[in-house]
C-alpha cells in the first residue's frame, strides 16, 4: 500500500477524523442498544430469516451479533468478530441455518443502524455524511467477516459430513478373526478408489486382519485409474503384513489389469466370494499351526 | 538420534522414532549388522510405527539392512508401517519387494520364529 | 486460526529433509488436510528436498497455502542452482522409479499431488512446482 508524500498527511488526517466520528457513533449504538436491537429482530423476524430458532434463541443471538458489531466498531479490530462468527456458525449450522440467513440478518443490522444514524443527523447534512463516510468502510468489513466465517465453518462441516457417508457406504466387514471381506458395489470413481483403500488399510490395522477378501463381482466395469488403485491396494495392504485375495475377476476387467502392465499371476485371485473366503481360511488356519511355545497367536 | 536396539532371545527389536534422518538410517543400518553378528542373532525386526514418512531413501535402506542381514543367516521383518504412510509409498511406487513386513511386533515375532523353524 | 502462507526451508542437509517435511505436515494440518493427504505432501516434500540434498547440493523448499476461486490447497516449490535436468522427458518417464536404483522419483512424485510442473536449464538450476487441493 504505497502513497507518495503529498497525500501521506492528509490520509492520516481523515483516519485520525474517521476514529472520531467512529467512536461517536460506538457510542450512538451503545446508548441506542435496547431500541436498535429490537428493531432489528423485528426486521429479521418480518424477513423470515432464522425460523429455525425460537424468539428466546434469536434474541439472544441478536444480543451477541450486536454487542460484537458495536466492539468491531469500536475497537476497529476484528480478530474477536472472527472467533464470534466461528463459535456462531458451529452453532447454528447443525440448527439448519443458511448462508443466505446468515449474510441476510448482517446486512439488515447495518441497515438499522445506518437508518437510526440518518435519524440522529438529519438536520446536519455535512456530518451526517462524515459519519456515514467513517461507519461504511467498517460496516461492510464486519458484515465480510461473519460471512466468510459462516462460509469456512459450513465448508468444513459439509466436508466432514461427505467423509462420514463415504465411511457408511463402503463397509469392511470383519467375518472371522483376522479375516476382512471389501464387497465392492457400483461404479467406482478414482475418489471412492481412494477412499476404500484408505478404509481398508485403516481397518487392517485395528482388526490386525492378516487376509483381506476383495470381492469385485458387482463391479461392472473398471477404468485403467481404478485398476490401479486396486494393484495399489493389494501392494498396500502386504505393507501391512496382509494378504490380498481378489475374487470375482470378470473376463473384462482382468483385460484392464493386464492392460496397464500387472502380471495376473502375481495377484491373488479366485473366481467367487465363496472360494475367496476358503482359500482364506485355509491361508488362516496354515498360519495358525503354533510354531513354539512362545507364539502367542 | 540413536535407534535403541533390544535383544530379545534370538531377535533383535530396534524401535525407530519419527523425525529420523538419513544419517540416522546409515547409522542404524551399521548398529544392526554389528549387533546381528555380535550375538549372532536370527532374525531382526525393525518397528516403524513411529515413522510418519516413508520415503525412497528410507525405502532402499531398509532393503539394503535386510539384504546384508540375510548374508549372516538371519531374517529381517519390517513392522508397524502406518496405513497413510503405506498409502503414500505405493503411490510414489516402493513396495518393498523382497522385504518381509508385519503388521506389528507379535507378527514379526511369529514371522521370524516361523522362519526360524524352517515352516516359511 | 491464522495458517502461516509463507514457509522456507533451506536445504542444505539430509538433515533440513526432515524439517521441510515436518513443516509441510504443520502447513497441511492447519490448512484442514487429511492425516493421508498430510502424509501424501510431507512424502512428496521428502522426495524433492532429497533430490535438492542428491543433485544440487543445496536449495530451498517453499510451502505455502493458497485459495482459488474459495478453493484452499498447498503449494510447494523446490527449487535449487544445481546442475539442472539434461532431459526433462527422460526423468519424467515412469521406470526412473526410485524404488532401487539412482533416479529422481519424480513420476512418482507427480502421482502423489495432484498438480505437477517442473522447470530446469542446464548449469542454471531446477524449480519443481506440486499442489494439492483441499477436497
Amino acid at each position: 500500500m504505497s502513497s507518495n508524500k503529498r497525500s501521506i498527511n492528509q490520509e492520516q488526517r481523515t483516519a485520525a477524523q474517521s476514529t472520531e466520528l467512529l467512536q461517536e457513533l460506538v457510542a450512538h449504538l451503545r446508548q441506542n442498544r435496547t431500541q436498535l436491537r429490537e428493531e432489528w429482530a423485528n426486521r429479521i423476524t418480518e424477513a423470515r430469516l432464522l425460523t429455525a430458532m425460537t424468539k428466546e434463541e434469536l434474541f439472544a443471538e441478536a444480543t451477541s451479533v450486536y454487542d460484537n458489531y458495536v466492539e468491531a466498531l469500536a475497537t476497529g479490530t476484528f480478530e474477536a468478530l472472527q472467533s464470534y462468527a466461528r463459535n456462531l456458525s458451529e452453532r447454528i449450522i447443525p440448527r439448519g441455518v443458511e448462508t443466505h440467513e446468515v449474510v441476510g440478518i448482517v446486512l439488515l443490522l447495518r441497515d438499522v443502524l445506518a437508518r437510526s444514524l440518518f435519524a440522529k443527523y438529519q438536520g446536519d447534512f455535512t456530518m451526517l455524511n462524515r459519519i456515514l463516510d467513517a461507519y461504511e468502510p467498517a460496516a461492510n468489513r464486519i458484515a465480510n467477516t461473519v460471512a466468510v466465517g459462516f462460509v469456512q465453518e459450513r465448508e468444513r462441516v459439509i466436508r466432514q459430513q461427505q467423509e462420514a457417508i463415504r465411511e457408511l457406504s463402503t463397509p469392511v466387514l470383519q467375518v472371522r478373526e483376522r479375516l476382512l471381506i471389501l464387497p465392492i458395489i457400483g461404479v467406482i470413481d478414482p475418489q471412492r478408489a481412494r477412499q476404500l483403500t484408505e478404509q481398508l488399510l485403516r481397518g487392517i490395522r485395528t482388526n490386525r486382519a492378516k487376509v483381506v477378501v476383495i470381492d469385485i463381482t458387482g463391479v461392472a466395469a473398471m477404468d485403467a485409474t481404478v485398476a490401479n488403485h486396486l494393484v495399489q491396494t493389494v501392494e498396500a495392504s502386504r505393507l501391512l503384513g496382509a494378504t490380498v485375495i481378489v475374487t470375482g475377476l470378470s473376463p473384462e476387467i482382468a483385460q484392464t489389469i493386464v492392460t496397464i502392465g500387472v502380471d495376473l499371476g502375481k495377484m491373488n485371485t479366485v473366481g467367487d466370494l465363496q472360494g475367496g473366503i476358503e482359500q482364506a481360511e485355509r491361508l488362516l488356519g496354515y498360519k495358525v499351526v503354533p510354531v513354539a511355545d512362545n507364539t502367542s497367536s | 538420534m540413536e535407534v535403541p536396539i533390544l535383544k530379545q532371545g534370538r531377535f533383535l527389536i530396534a524401535t525407530i522414532q519419527a523425525a529420523l534422518s538419513d544419517a540416522d538410517l546409515l547409522h542404524l543400518r551399521r548398529a544392526l549388522i554389528d549387533k546381528v553378528i555380535h550375538f549372532r542373532s536370527n532374525g531382526v525386526i525393525i518397528d516403524v510405527t513411529a515413522l510418519d514418512v516413508m520415503d525412497s531413501f528410507a525405502t532402499r535402506t531398509l532393503r539394503d539392512i535386510t539384504n546384508m542381514i540375510r548374508l549372516r543367516g538371519a531374517g529381517t521383518v519390517i513392522v508397524g508401517i502406518q496405513p497413510e504412510v503405506a498409502f503414500a509409498m505405493v503411490q510414489l511406487g516402493l513396495t518393498m519387494e523382497g522385504v518381509a513386513t508385519a503388521l506389528d511386533l507379535e507378527e514379526g515375532l511369529a514371522h521370524l520364529q516361523q522362519r526360524a523353524t524352517g515352516k516359511i | 486460526m491464522p495458517v502461516l502462507q509463507d514457509i522456507v526451508v533451506a536445504i542444505r542437509s539430509d538433515g533440513d529433509i526432515v524439517a521441510a517435511r515436518q513443516q509441510g505436515r504443520s502447513l497441511a494440518a492447519a490448512i484442514g488436510f487429511t492425516a493421508t493427504d498430510a502424509t501424501l505432501i510431507a512424502t512428496a516434500i521428502s522426495e524433492l528436498a532429497r533430490n535438492i540434498v542428491l543433485y544440487a547440493g543445496q536449495g530451498e523448499v517453499m510451502i505455502r497455502s493458497v485459495e482459488i476461486s474459495h478453493r484452499k490447497g498447498i503449494v510447494i516449490s523446490a527449487s535449487d542452482k544445481g546442475p539442472g535436468i539434461r532431459n526433462i522427458d527422460d526423468v519424467l518417464r515412469d521406470g526412473y522409479s526410485t524404488s532401487g536404483g539412482l533416479g529422481l522419483g519424480l513420476p512418482g512424485v507427480k502421482r502423489l499431488m495432484d498438480e505437477f510442473a517442473i522447470e530446469s536449464e542446464l548449469r542454471q538450476g531446477t524449480m519443481v512446482t506440486v499442489k494439492m487441493w483441499l477436497k
